[in-house]
């Protein structure tokens, strides 16, 4: 019980709960506090007046990065590299290129997707979230919500009294064993 | 625990998505559960084994090949592509209903997909990959497949990338990647319940590293939600790009019967078809052996499949008469002596075939009880597999009597190919057993985004429309 505190964390009852819980934590003015559900709410960002997913940006960068590699690799090769007639068409027969244009931006904009993703969500194996025993029924019926200490805001007496007067249930600190 | 319901199918509401009453502790329950038990039931050893010798089977076929050549497989001049271009043309088929079923109807907001998406998706990747071996296979020279990848190589050489064989290699490397990694962000948070629930230290490890340290937060699902729109915005067109490309391999040959312009459209509508039929086979043995499962593939899905079935069997049939139509309407003599042939020549018996299993077998499901029948739909799904199978069969061999008659052949497949088609499908077994094991086959976290009273704000709507919260 003497390891650092990482923050605070309590359970609330089924997605309307949590939903009233995360505007009451917003209102109260907390900025390093997130929202833990076993499925995606709809309504939670802006209950919580989180902005929209910037990840739209990243992914149409990379399919406009795949069409681009797509065209000059297609380009160079056909008229730089190893210009060779084929059945009489030009060498820069773009309507023949387009197939693989179209394969290569899908593919880019794959990774994107996904890669973009796991940099966004701020993956990490070692949350501290996870010092929590009850934290475990996140991923089947709990819906949580955690503050960390790092929020200017945070107290550790004063935090957790407000996460139970605004309906948390199994309130507890986030300390490293 | 058990979810079994044994609710009789008339009274299931249409709109119910999972049969009994669903929370969600039983949705993740009934899921994790199967993956972790213990004990391997006896019939998966059994399944295994002999899915696995095939398996065995076509690798010892695929070694012997390397050494020998494809002299081993009845191809022969004028039917130069026979079996290993059939089975890559069904494998790849087979795949498109799993992005059907994970990309367009998540788009359409059909419910329903959440309780087959995994699976399909799973059919997906090892029918792709199944399907990526065998033009590989037959190249003859496999130590120069790089030919085909434009790598920097010592004779300055780069690919045609006006022919339609390049452009096959980048869809399908497309589509296998793009499936990959769409069934993979779909795990993630499925992953982590394995992880939460692991007693094993192992199997914790293992799932935890899968999982990426998944915890739920908003903070996460906000990403992870639009990166899933969008890989599901972009696999849509995959839906129909990949087997359009597949298609042209033979649509910009100048071969009677494979030049023409209803090939893309016809190849989608076939591809999405034979892998509905696929996933309805799959669908049934994996709740046959599960009976947790039956909740969430329950008649209701089965009846939307079946829909789904009858209209592109439909448009396959529509396809098979413009394509005899249009053979005859161009008055082209070649054309029309192929198609003549085709139903009335040698091959007459598999064109037979593929008539009856595609454009008869579907009309069973005019009927909603047939669609609700288990095994009714299981003997569909099996003929519709056999149909499918036999109009890519049609469509190859089309060329045993091309323009001179002194040219024409007949074809024998082999031992060999014969081989590596159950090979094919053992493997393709194989990999789905492992799956069935280890991977939770239905997607936890989205059944249970959609289970009645998960959503607030859909509740609230709904309840002041005065309906219920389902669906």
């Amino acid at each position: 019980m003497n390891g650092k505190i990482h923050g605070a964390l309590a359970q609330f009852n089924g997605p309307a709960g949590i939903l009233q819980a995360a505007e009451r934590v917003r209102e109260a003015g907390f900025t390093e506090w997130d929202v833990h559900s076993p499925y995606a709410i709809h309504g939670m960002d802006e209950a919580m007046g989180v902005r929209r997913s910037r990840l739209g940006w990243i992914v149409g960068a990379m399919a406009f990065a795949g069409f681009s590699l797509a065209v000059w690799l297609q380009w160079w090769t056909s008229t730089v590299a190893y210009p060779l007639v084929v059945a009489g068409k030009v060498y820069f027969s773009y309507q023949a290129f387009f197939p693989i244009t179209f394969s290569l931006a899908v593919l880019f904009s794959v990774f994107g997707s996904v890669l973009g993703m796991i940099g966004l969500i701020k993956q990490s194996y070692f949350h501290p979230v996870f010092f929590s025993e009850n934290f475990a029924k996140v991923t089947d019926d709990g819906f949580f919500v955690s503050i960390l200490a790092k929020d200017p805001k945070f107290d550790t007496r004063a935090t957790t009294e407000f996460l139970a007067s605004i309906g948390g249930e199994h309130v507890e600190l986030l300390e490293e064993k | 625990m058990s979810v079994i319901t044994t609710q009789a199918d008339a009274v299931i509401p249409e709109d119910v998505l999972v049969l009994g009453e669903p929370t969600l502790h039983r949705v993740t329950e009934a899921v994790s559960s199967i993956v972790e038990r213990r004990e391997t039931p006896l019939w998966w050893w059994v399944a295994f084994s002999i899915s696995g010798a095939l398996a065995l089977n076509f690798f010892v076929m695929m070694a012997y090949l390397f050494w020998e050549g494809i002299g081993i497989f009845g191809n022969n001049i004028p039917v130069g592509w026979g079996f290993p271009i059939i089975n890559f043309v069904f494998w790849v088929g087979i795949g498109h209903a799993g992005t059907l079923i994970s990309a367009v109807l998540y788009l359409l907001r059909q419910y329903w997909r959440t309780s087959i998406n995994r699976f399909s998706e799973a059919m997906t990747i090892f029918a792709v990959i199944i399907a990526g071996m065998f033009p590989g296979l037959h190249v003859g020279r496999i130590w120069v497949a790089y030919f085909m990848f434009p790598v920097p190589n010592q004779m300055s050489l780069w690919p045609n990338f006006r022919s339609a064989l390049m452009w096959d290699i980048f869809a399908v490397g497309t589509y296998f990647t793009a499936s990959l990694l769409f069934w993979y962000t779909g795990l993630i948070p499925d992953f982590a319940s394995l992880r939460d629930r692991a007693k094993n230290r192992l199997a914790k490890i293992i799932y935890a590293v899968l999982a990426l340290g998944w915890r739920g937060g908003n903070r996460q699902w906000k990403h992870y939600e639009l990166a899933y729109l969008l890989l599901a915005a972009i696999s849509t067109p995959l839906v129909l790009s990949v087997h359009s490309v597949v298609s042209t391999d033979f649509a910009t040959s100048i071969i009677p019967g494979w030049h023409s312009t209803i090939f893309p459209p016809y190849f989608v509508a076939g591809a999405i078809y034979s892998g509905f039929a696929m996933v309805m086979t799959l669908a049934i043995l994996a709740r046959t052996v599960y009976p947790p499962i039956r909740d969430f593939i329950n008649p209701n899905t089965m009846d939307k499949m079946a829909k789904i079935i009858m209209l592109t069997g439909m448009m396959v049939g529509y396809s098979y008469i413009m394509e005899f139509f249009v053979s005859w309407y161009s008055g082209n003599i070649y054309e029309r002596f192929t198609f003549f042939n085709r139903v009335f020549g040698p091959f007459g018996w598999a064109a037979w075939i593929m008539i009856i299993c595609n454009v008869v077998v579907p009309q069973v499901f005019w009927f909603r009880k047939m669609r609700r029948n288990i095994p009714v739909l299981f003997i569909a799904s099996i003929l519709i597999n056999v149909g499918m199978w036999f109009e890519r069969f049609v469509i190859v061999v089309t060329q045993h009597r091309d323009f001179l008659p002194s040219s024409w052949d007949y074809y024998k497949p082999t031992v060999f190919d014969l081989g590596m088609l159950a090979g094919s499908f053992g493997l393709f077994l194989t990999m789905f057993l492992l799956f069935l094991r280890f991977v939770p086959m239905v997607a936890m976290a989205e059944v249970k985004g959609v289970l009645p009273g998960s959503q607030v704000h859909r509740h609230r709507r709904k309840a002041a429309d005065g309906k219920g919260a389902t669906s």
